[in-house]
């Protein structure tokens, strides 16, 4: 069965995307910082907010194939059409990469050359030359081009393997099966290093004089943990309308599991990190905690209450896992609630004081996003059979029951 | 007429499982599977009530978490308060981030365990028990299900056993109890 955008859909999304850059160019008005700081920063947070989804989901997705997980297969196209916001969210990141480098913003203080002259006083940074054999521009940028162009190559390629999979039957199935499997499992050792190098260089190198071994994991956490939600929602969304008819309470909540379960991963890599920098009580360390605690103790706190504390209350019992309402309606608060962790993770280290909560930039820009996010995802499982046509598993998963 | 129990054995759980539903669909009460390993949906099938483990697990959580609180607050804070790295120790609240490990291990080995041993209790396997199993095969690679006259009084004896002749089973045994 083909999926349709209703038109209330399609209207709404655009509404969204419309009403988010009006807040957004009013906001932008009102932003006085310099180089508009506050506006590159409001729109790089939900670019990776965005971007993060998409990878986490694409993540799922190949790590199904490397386990050969039966009962997905039902909601793979799901996990597909959301993966197809990759190359939108590579090109919305790129933009802030660029602008970066070309000096446009400052986000990334240590792309300023000056830093790294000893002649000048006022900007040279003893740290940043220390360091500055992994963090300067060509380096920077070969990174970040492998870790784009690896993520958009194989949000494209399994899309496009699994197309073509809808048209096989028999041994060539099988034998696309495994080249799926082998892809998947290139994929996701791949994923490992640039997952990390991506929150190293993009988001960690916003404060270079910090550091956290574990914040590549952190970040991955929620990009899994967002993905998990994206696709739980989606497939509601989806239900609702009368489309998946094979997807069943058991399929929901495997799916609730995976919230609940990756909401803890992220939980506990959020406070192990926080917890480690608090008992070491080291200036260089908590020098990242100080003012994002001092100064914004609700975002941060509360974060954490709406990531961990709502799905551990909320989504324990089996019987709130297979409710769509339920779901749903925690699954939109855990949404929020990793988008608040991204702002948090991005605006106090690019702006300082100047960052007095969140305001209409990130909410402007956080609706326009969601709107081209749901426009792209909606239209890439609009071009295909929303159900796989032909998969091996596809049997066991129409049958799954838990 | 004295009670029987009748095991019949099937080879495949999937085949035990459309035995069962025909049976059950008929209106004859299945008491019990004996099988290798979980048969995934076979508890609707045969009627069974849903696990009540899980609010075990949650009690003997929320238990773990209670007493590892009383633990920190009474050695760290109350009886001897430690100070280890000038963290605060005035009152529980300052430092209860540091507690969290102890807090969150407690309250999962609490809730394992807890649940582990409620587990052999009520299935009366703790080590040392004797086996309840009817047929040794049923650890191996048999299914096996259990059917009570007592309580199919609507059904001749035969009648049962006629039914299970009808489905793809191996071997029905027959058993006074």
């Amino acid at each position: 069965m083909n999926f349709t955008i209703s038109k209330r859909a399609g209207a709404i999304t655009l509404a969204l995307i419309v009403v988010g850059l009006v807040l957004a160019v009013i906001g932008l008005a009102g932003d006085h910082t310099e180089h508009k700081q506050y506006t590159w920063a409001a729109f790089y947070a939900n670019a990776l907010f965005f971007f993060f989804i998409a990878l986490g989901t694409l993540f799922f997705y190949s790590l199904n194939h490397v386990t050969e997980t039966a009962w997905t297969v039902m909601v793979k196209r799901v996990y597909e059409a959301i993966a197809m916001y990759v190359p939108w969210g590579a090109l919305a990141v790129l933009i802030v990469l660029v602008a970066g480098s070309l000096g446009v913003h400052h986000i990334w203080h240590w792309m300023d050359a000056r830093t790294l002259d000893v002649a000048d006083t006022a900007h040279y940074d003893a740290h940043l030359s220390l360091i500055s054999s992994y963090l300067n521009k060509p380096f920077f940028w070969v990174r970040a081009i492998v870790v784009l162009a690896t993520f958009v190559f194989f949000a494209r390629w399994f899309r496009t393997h699994s197309l073509r999979m809808d048209q096989e039957t028999g041994t060539a199935l099988v034998a696309s099966h495994w080249k799926n499997y082998r892809k998947s499992v290139l994929f996701t050792v791949l994923f490992a290093f640039l997952s990390s190098i991506l929150a190293w260089d993009w988001i960690m190198s916003i404060e270079p004089h910090w550091h956290s071994a574990l914040f590549g994991w952190y970040v991955f956490g929620g990009m899994w943990a967002g993905g998990m939600i994206t696709a739980v929602i989606f497939v509601l969304y989806l239900k609702g309308k009368g489309y998946l008819p094979q997807v069943n309470s058991s399929h929901l909540h495997d799916m609730g599991k995976w919230v609940f379960a990756v909401s803890f991963l992220w939980s506990y890599l959020y406070f192990e990190q926080f917890m480690l920098i608090w008992y070491s009580n080291m200036p260089e360390e908590s020098a990242y905690y100080v003012p994002r605690i001092g100064h914004h103790p609700w975002l941060i706190w509360g974060t954490f209450f709406i990531n961990f504390g709502l799905p551990m209350l909320l989504l324990m019992s089996r019987d709130a896992k297979r409710s769509p309402k339920f779901l749903i309606g925690v699954g939109a608060l855990i949404f929020l609630g990793h988008w608040t962790d991204t702002v948090q993770m991005v605006m106090p280290g690019a702006l300082g004081a100047h960052f007095e909560g969140i305001g209409l930039l990130e909410i402007g820009f956080f609706l326009a996003f969601l709107g081209l996010f749901i426009r792209v995802v909606l239209n890439a499982l609009s071009k295909a059979p929303l159900t796989v046509v032909a998969h091996p598993f596809l049997e066991e998963s129409v049958h799954h029951h838990i | 007429m004295a009670n029987k129990v009748i095991y019949a054995v099937y080879e495949d759980p999937e085949l035990l499982k459309d035995a069962a539903r025909k049976l059950v669909t008929a209106g004859v009460q299945v008491r019990d599977v004996f099988s290798p390993f979980p048969i995934h949906g076979i508890d609707p099938i045969i009627g069974l009530k849903r696990t009540r483990l899980g609010i075990v697990s949650f009690m003997f959580g929320i238990m773990g978490l209670s007493l590892a609180i009383l633990g920190t607050w009474w050695m760290m804070i109350y009886d001897w308060p430690m100070n280890i790295g000038g963290k605060p120790n005035q009152h529980f609240y300052q430092n209860v981030p540091a507690f969290v490990p102890v807090l969150f291990e407690f309250t999962v080995l609490c809730a394992a365990h807890g649940m582990a041993i409620t587990y052999l209790i009520r299935n009366k396997t703790l080590p040392g028990m004797a086996g309840r199993n009817p047929d040794p095969r049923s650890t191996n690679d048999k299914f096996i299900m259990e059917l009570r006259t007592e309580e199919n009084h609507g059904f001749a004896p035969e009648a049962i056993t006629g039914m299970l002749r009808d489905t793809t089973v191996l071997e029905i045994n027959e058993r006074q109890c």
